[in-house]
């Protein structure tokens, strides 16, 4: 599965999804935008990783980025909670609204951003300490207030895990399986009150029990939370989220290097059953990987 | 018929006599090293084990080498490893985090750094007893011959280790932990103190063991800061004179003349025991921290 | 773009806050930088010790006297400053340090990287850490008290002054093993399996595996070993100090007591010496000569070490 698309032409995105409407009626998928992306480049070292980003992450909604892999949906999932700025030499451009305020402004605090807007990796990484304190580091380093054991029981509750580890809050997080770790990082994410999750290719790294537990719970974590999530797996994406991005990878005009883009955003349903772009088709049908 | 066609029969004897040879030769130059290491243990416990004593434990030098003992010598050792540790831990530490997390490796200054601490780590210890004579003792600080003028030499003299040692298990750790702890929202000096240096404590304390470990034993830098060979005190504080075990060997093997009515040197050989074993103890202690604490990620 | 001022959005989420100066961070990051400048200060306290008082030093002495005078008596009136003496008493031990120490060390690190038992392997590196960890002082000991009287006069039946440069020479050639010997094993262990088994596959004998294959390609590495057995040989004091003598003989003849360097610095500095006097010059312009030789010594390992680790990342 591992052919690129190339594409000489350069293609306009679409965008599709019109996002702000406060009073209006919603059509159930009219949604008011948490994220607008316009124009958004990111590059490393000069070198340009994703070009010409534009689409709507909708609140309570789960979006999910697809695409062949090289494509940029970690960079670009990495601009929406500032991660890019750990990356020396890494630079993004264009314009990231996060409730039409400028992610990247001036004056932005990108810890206060990290706060609002969690992030679950591909490898489970607990820390190496106990169940509990993993859940208490994020509450504690913020100052946040109020009962810690209140909070970390909460937290573990949300993340369907608190059956599984009450009786061993203090044991060390390395002991658990792969599906429980990654239920407690999404743990130790909602312990520091997010308004966005974004996770990267969370179950890629599981089985196919834990993946599914997984899924079952970003859709119940949807009613409290809007969610970007980046997967390989189409049919996850198909499974669980209510608008896709897919992403491809061209060769730029002077046949230098690969760039990422998005050719298509819109409904799920649309995506997988009737996509505008016929390399979105290629894609969701399998004839590329 | 072919010579592949015929019986492959057992090699030649004298490739085998050249093999096993060679086999031998090699095997006996690890042997003599090791030979050595037991004949040096077995001269200096038969020379010394006869005078360890808890009145050698706790005697002053003297004259007399059947009044002659320790004590002095030991808790300049004492003094002189506290002031040594108490340097090198914030010190080796704070500059090996600064080398792993802050500093950018492309920028030549932190370079420089890099490749200056390398040198160091070679210079010979007599030249950090020249630079703590120079500097410490006399000059711009001016201690004095004192326990903190020859702790902090001794401490120059080791940073190279803790320095090395530090970075090694900083580096250990793995980038997933930071992304984690700087994904919830936590700083840069957030997610080290509270993540990176825990997790490096193990590794980080092995090294500063070590260091220590070689510290002990040092004799030339501490002889050209003017550790005093024959006191009849023990320190009284950080700016009091001092002696130190090795310095006492020494005085004993060739300052002080021996004869044989008054001989010192089994009293050398017993201070080395005892300098030997506080260095074995002080070695099993690595040994046992590293097998037990050292995460395997 | 829009500017990023406090908005209300629709939604009623706060707007992000402005980015706190967090002056915390600022003074930790100030703190960790000075730390790292005391190695920096550390060299050029070094180098500015040394070279001020050499500096002087040279204004008495001529340069050319110095460097290749035969006789050094710089202590007694009206003094000679041929600093030859030391350096070649330095050499002449670190010669014959190095006879012991190269042959034992490499055939050791043979022993352990291609014929060893791996249980053996973790037995004996404990050991060869413990003999390098020994207090030279010790080492200085047993080369005066043991090695001088009981092997070379009693075993061997040498003549030797009982403070003589070869009993030092030999000594300190075995604390010098494990170093030797560790760096190469790890150079040797670290050529990659296929190499040997190519060997092997066409029919070599471990012997013509182990000296035609493994230490050809982990010849940088073993070299870099050497030379810095070299530099501690150099730089070592207390076994000279106890057991050779102190006697500045421009002499080959090992059986002989010399002064090297190192052991000129540490017999003269004792503690009480006047600043500024002659001796206290000597001991920085020596001062100086070896820390250029160790310097030279080193920059010259540290090329090679990275030349070996180049070969197989």
């Amino acid at each position: 599965m591992a052919t690129k698309q190339v594409r000489k032409e350069v293609v306009i995105p679409q965008r599709v999804a019109p996002g702000v409407q406060p009073g209006g009626p919603e059509p159930s998928r009219q949604r008011e935008a948490i994220f607008r992306l316009d124009d958004v480049s990111v590059s490393y070292g000069g070198k340009a990783a994703v070009r010409e980003i534009a689409f709507d992450i909708g609140r309570n909604e789960i979006t999910a980025l697809i695409g062949p892999s090289g494509c940029g949906k970690s960079t670009l999932i990495r601009c929406l909670n500032r991660m890019n700025d750990l990356i020396p030499g890494a630079r993004v451009e264009g314009s990231v609204l996060y409730h039409g305020q400028d992610l990247y402004g001036k004056d932005v605090d990108a810890v206060e951003v990290r706060k609002r807007i969690g992030m679950v990796f591909q490898k489970p990484n607990p820390f190496p300490k106990s169940i509990y304190d993993n859940i208490a580091f994020g509450p504690r380093v913020l100052g946040m207030k109020g009962h810690m054991d209140d909070i970390v029981e909460r937290a573990l509750t949300r993340a369907a895990l608190w059956d599984e580890v009450k009786d061993r809050l203090k044991a060390n997080a390395f002991g658990m399986s792969g599906g429980q770790q990654q239920r407690l990082c999404i743990a130790r994410c909602l312990a520091v009150e997010p308004d966005v999750i974004l996770m990267d290719e969370p179950c890629s790294a599981l089985d196919p029990i834990s993946t599914g537990k997984i899924e079952d719970l970003m859709l119940e974590l949807e009613q409290d939370y809007s969610i970007v999530i980046v997967t390989h797996n189409m049919q996850q994406a198909a499974r669980v989220s209510d608008k896709t991005a897919f992403f491809t990878v061209e060769l730029d005009a002077e046949q230098k290097h690969r760039t990422g883009r998005v050719v298509e955003f819109d409904d799920t349903e649309r995506i997988f059953t009737n996509p505008s772009d016929e390399r979105t088709e290629a894609y969701v049908t399998g004839k590329v990987g | 018929m072919s010579a592949h066609g015929q019986a492959i029969g057992p090699p030649a004897t004298s490739r085998r006599l050249k093999d096993l040879a060679f086999r031998l030769v090699m095997l006996s130059c690890l042997g003599l090293a090791l030979l050595l290491l037991a004949v040096l243990i077995a001269d200096v416990a038969v020379d010394g084990i006869g005078h360890i004593s808890i009145d050698f434990l706790t005697s002053d030098p003297s004259s007399q080498a059947d009044q002659a003992g320790i004590q002095p010598a030991l808790l300049g050792t004492v003094y002189l490893m506290a002031v040594c540790l108490l340097f090198i831990v914030p010190v080796g530490v704070a500059t090996a985090v600064y080398l792993e997390e802050y500093a950018d490796g492309s920028r030549w200054w932190n370079r420089l750094i890099e490749i200056n601490i390398q040198n160091l780590a070679a210079v010979p210890s007599t030249v950090y007893g020249i630079l703590g004579l120079a500097f410490l003792v006399r000059g711009a600080i001016s201690l004095g011959q004192v326990v903190l003028a020859g702790g902090l030499t001794l401490g120059l003299l080791v940073l190279p280790v803790v320095i090395i040692a530090g970075r090694e298990a900083i580096r250990a750790v793995p980038p997933s932990i930071r992304e984690g702890s700087m994904a919830l929202g936590a700083t840069q000096w957030q997610t080290i103190w509270r993540q990176v240096l825990p997790a490096s404590v193990p590794g980080i304390a092995t090294g500063v063991i070590l260091a220590l470990a070689r510290a002990i034993g040092e004799t030339a830098p501490l002889i050209v800061v003017g550790a005093a060979t024959f006191i009849t005190f023990s320190p009284t504080g950080l700016d009091s004179a001092f002696s130190a075990m090795p310095i006492q060997v020494f005085d004993w093997v060739s300052g002080r003349p021996s004869s044989p009515s008054n001989d010192f040197r089994p009293l050398a050989a017993a201070a080395i025991l005892v300098l030997l074993a506080l260095l074995m103890t002080m070695n099993a202690g690595a040994i046992w921290l590293r097998n037990r604490y050292e995460k395997k990620w | 773009m829009e500017a990023g001022t406090a908005a209300r959005a629709a939604s009623g989420a706060p707007a992000l806050g402005a980015a706190r100066r967090r002056y915390g961070e600022d003074l930790i990051k100030g703190l960790l930088v000075l730390a790292a400048l005391v190695s920096v200060l550390t060299t050029t306290g070094i180098v500015v010790s040394l070279l001020s008082e050499t500096i002087v030093f040279f204004r008495d002495i001529p340069l050319f006297d110095y460097l290749f005078g035969t006789r050094w008596s710089p202590l007694f009136a009206p003094g000679s400053f041929g600093v030859l003496p030391l350096v070649t008493g330095t050499f002449l031990i670190t010669g014959i340090a190095l006879v012991v120490a190269v042959p034992l060390g490499l055939g050791a690190a043979i022993y352990l990287s291609e014929y060893a038992h791996p249980r053996t392997r973790k037995a004996v590196k404990p050991a060869l850490e413990l003999l390098a960890g020994i207090p030279t002082i010790v080492f200085g000991y047993f080369a005066l008290t043991f090695f001088t009287p009981t092997i070379l006069r009693d075993l061997l039946g040498m003549q030797v002054s009982i403070f003589n440069a070869l009993a030092a020479g030999i000594v300190m050639g075995f604390m010098i093993i494990p170093t030797i010997a560790s760096i190469s094993e790890d150079a040797m262990t670290a050529v990659p399996g296929s190499l040997r088994e190519g060997a092997f596959g066409l029919g070599a004998s471990r012997l013509q595996v182990s000296l035609r294959v493994v230490l050809p390609a982990a010849l940088s590495g073993v070299v870099a070993a050497i030379v810095l057995g070299v530099s501690r040989a150099i730089g070592e004091t207390m076994i000279v100090l106890v057991a050779a003598g102190q006697v500045p003989n421009l002499t080959a003849d090992a059986r002989k007591p010399v002064e090297t360097m190192t052991t000129f610095i540490g017999a003269t500095a004792k503690g009480d010496l006047p600043t500024g006097s002659t001796e206290y010059k000597t001991i920085f312009a020596v001062g100086t000569t070896l820390f250029v030789i160790t310097l030279l010594m080193n920059a010259v390992s540290i090329r090679f070490v990275r030349k070996y680790r180049q070969v197989y990342e």
